[in-house]
């Protein structure tokens, strides 16, 4: 049976729905995503999942046991790490650790191994108050208290968000050596670039799941023709690009636009000639250092597709 | 025309260097990238260009004044838009630009015009009596920015402005930008997303509390350039 079960769970607040219906499972061991903006629903389901919310209806399972009648059976097998940094600010780093083994029942030493990793660079600073740490260093001692009693499947809401791109990236390096070492892990985050670190994922907006993929297959099934464009004025570019009747949709992904191709209409006869109609269309319109080619989109590419 | 400079822009707190030595020099309608991890050093120096906390050496100017002498007219020509959303929650979309407005001084009669202006602009207009904190964060964040520019400042600081929205809010709420930017306004942004950084004209990435790179765009992505410097830090992220 797999460790997370989750069958058709709906909550609301008041007249907003924060989850309409959603389903999914996660494998033993495989880092599932669930990629979205704020207020798409992610920490709504994080808190059932970890039955610090009773859902309006629906299912959730988390190894085998009911989130709603078996709740404190699942409380001592999970770890989680809130969105907001929950640990005690006035408390040493060392305590802080010390509180949460022993809420748990074990020690530090017993599970040591598990946290050794990350503990190693929180170490110099083992007195310092928690809430006196940089957002990374609180960010590795909230995922040190979340495994020290060694927890079957970890629950990270937003653990990066605000940390800066080095640190991001050496969280998701432990969590890669925590997966390797049997853990389940379900992590959530706004970031669409750190999709590619999950092994699936889900795409929420809205309560609603929009797709449930690997990165790599929900990038594969991306059909439509998408094309980057470049000019030396970029912001008249998106303008003029916009109106242009083949032009679906046209949005400006850093130092390039990502232009989606309308096929249907009568107009498109094939790539090559669209592309060469478009580049002289933009050259009409006094645009220079005119670049277009075709890409691969990215997730975010994907997620607007799908959200339309 | 530089509209903001900085030569050799130093702040020490105690023996603790958070900025040293920093010089650059924006022009006029650019979009200026201002990266580095967290502790580098960032919002001090934003600080002192905002003409909210002396240099202890250094000098800079920014919309032709002095930092240090002419703070108060430094604080006058600028706009501002902070990280976390910085409108009044308990009041209505109106009442919030009207009182920025007032406080940046834009002359009674022209106020409530400009503000039904501004919101048929941004296709707001049945939005004007509604409490900001009904408004979805991507409303939110537009209304703040359009709030930063209302005096039209030379130029505007943005804090991280778009964390958290969807990738199409996202990019709506960059279209602003680039579109304040083709009004002569010289945008400053500081942000961790590394994406974010390409949409900007020039970057600059800082390590440690002094300036690393500063060019238009590589030919490596920006995470990478960003990876490989900032790894080089000694300085522990507190």
């Amino acid at each position: 049976m797999n460790p997370i079960i989750v069958s058709d769970v709906y909550k609301k607040y008041g007249k907003v729905q924060a989850l309409e219906g959603v389903s999914f499972e996660v494998e033993k061991g495989e880092i599932f995503g669930i990629i979205g903006p704020d207020g798409a629903g992610k920490t709504t389901l994080f808190r059932i999942l970890t039955t610090l919310l009773i859902p309006d209806s629906g299912e959730a399972l988390i190894d085998g046991h009911h989130v709603v009648n078996h709740y404190k059976t699942i409380r001592n097998m999970v770890g989680y790490m809130p969105g907001r940094f929950s640990l005690y600010q006035d408390l040493s780093v060392e305590e802080n650790l010390k509180v949460f083994a022993t809420i748990f029942d074990t020690t530090i030493q017993e599970n040591y191994h598990l946290i050794k990793d990350i503990y190693q660079q929180l170490e110099p600073f083992k007195t310092r108050r928690a809430g006196a740490l940089s957002g990374g260093m609180k960010q590795k001692l909230a995922l040190c208290c979340a495994l020290i009693h060694k927890p079957a499947i970890l629950f990270l809401d937003e653990p990066t968000t605000g940390v800066d791109p080095v640190s991001r990236k050496e969280f998701w390096e432990m969590l890669k050596k925590l997966r390797d070492q049997g853990i389940t892990i379900l992590v959530s985050t706004p970031y669409m670039d750190e999709a590619s670190m999950c092994d699936r994922i889900a795409l929420i907006q809205g309560g609603n799941f929009l797709k449930i993929e690997t990165p790599t297959n929900i990038r594969e099934q991306f059909k439509k023709i998408l094309w980057s464009v470049q000019s030396s004025r970029m912001f008249p570019l998106l303008k003029d690009l916009r109106k242009y009747h083949i032009v679906k949709t046209s949005f400006a992904f850093g130092d390039t636009h990502h232009v989606t191709i309308d096929q249907s209409g009568e107009d498109y006869v094939s790539d090559q000639l669209t592309m060469d109609y478009l580049r002289r269309y933009l050259e009409d319109k006094g645009h220079t250092e005119i670049m277009i080619q075709p890409i691969k989109a990215t997730i975010e590419d994907c997620f607007m597709e799908l959200s339309h | 025309m530089s509209v903001i400079v900085a030569k050799n822009l130093t702040k020490r707190f105690g023996q603790f260097v958070a900025v040293d030595n920093i010089s650059f020099e924006i022009e006029k309608g650019e979009i200026f990238g201002f990266l580095g991890a967290n502790g580098a050093g960032k919002t001090t120096a934003m600080r002192m260009l905002c003409g909210l906390s002396l240099p202890s050496a250094g000098k800079g100017t920014v919309a032709g004044f002095d930092i240090e002498k002419q703070s108060e007219e430094v604080k006058a020509h600028i706009g501002y838009m902070s990280q976390k959303f910085a409108m009044y929650e308990d009041l209505k979309v109106w009442e919030n630009l009207r009182l920025y407005a007032g406080i940046y001084g834009v002359p009674h009669k022209e106020i409530m015009p400009k503000i039904d202006q501004l919101l048929e602009n941004l296709g707001f207009t049945s939005k004007k009596n509604t409490m900001v904190s009904a408004l979805p964060l991507g409303w939110k964040q537009k209304l703040s920015f359009s709030a930063a520019i209302f005096h039209q400042p030379e130029i505007v600081f943005l804090d991280e402005p778009t964390g958290g929205v969807d990738p199409s809010t996202r990019r709506r709420f960059w279209e602003l930008i680039y579109q304040a930017a083709e009004q002569g306004i010289t945008v400053f942004v500081t942000t961790h997303y590394m994406d974010e950084a390409e949409y900007c004209n020039r970057v600059s990435i800082m390590v440690d509390g002094k300036i690393e790179v500063k060019s238009f765009y590589q030919a490596e992505s920006m995470d990478q350039v960003f990876q490989k410097l900032a790894r080089k830090a000694k300085r522990n992220s507190d």
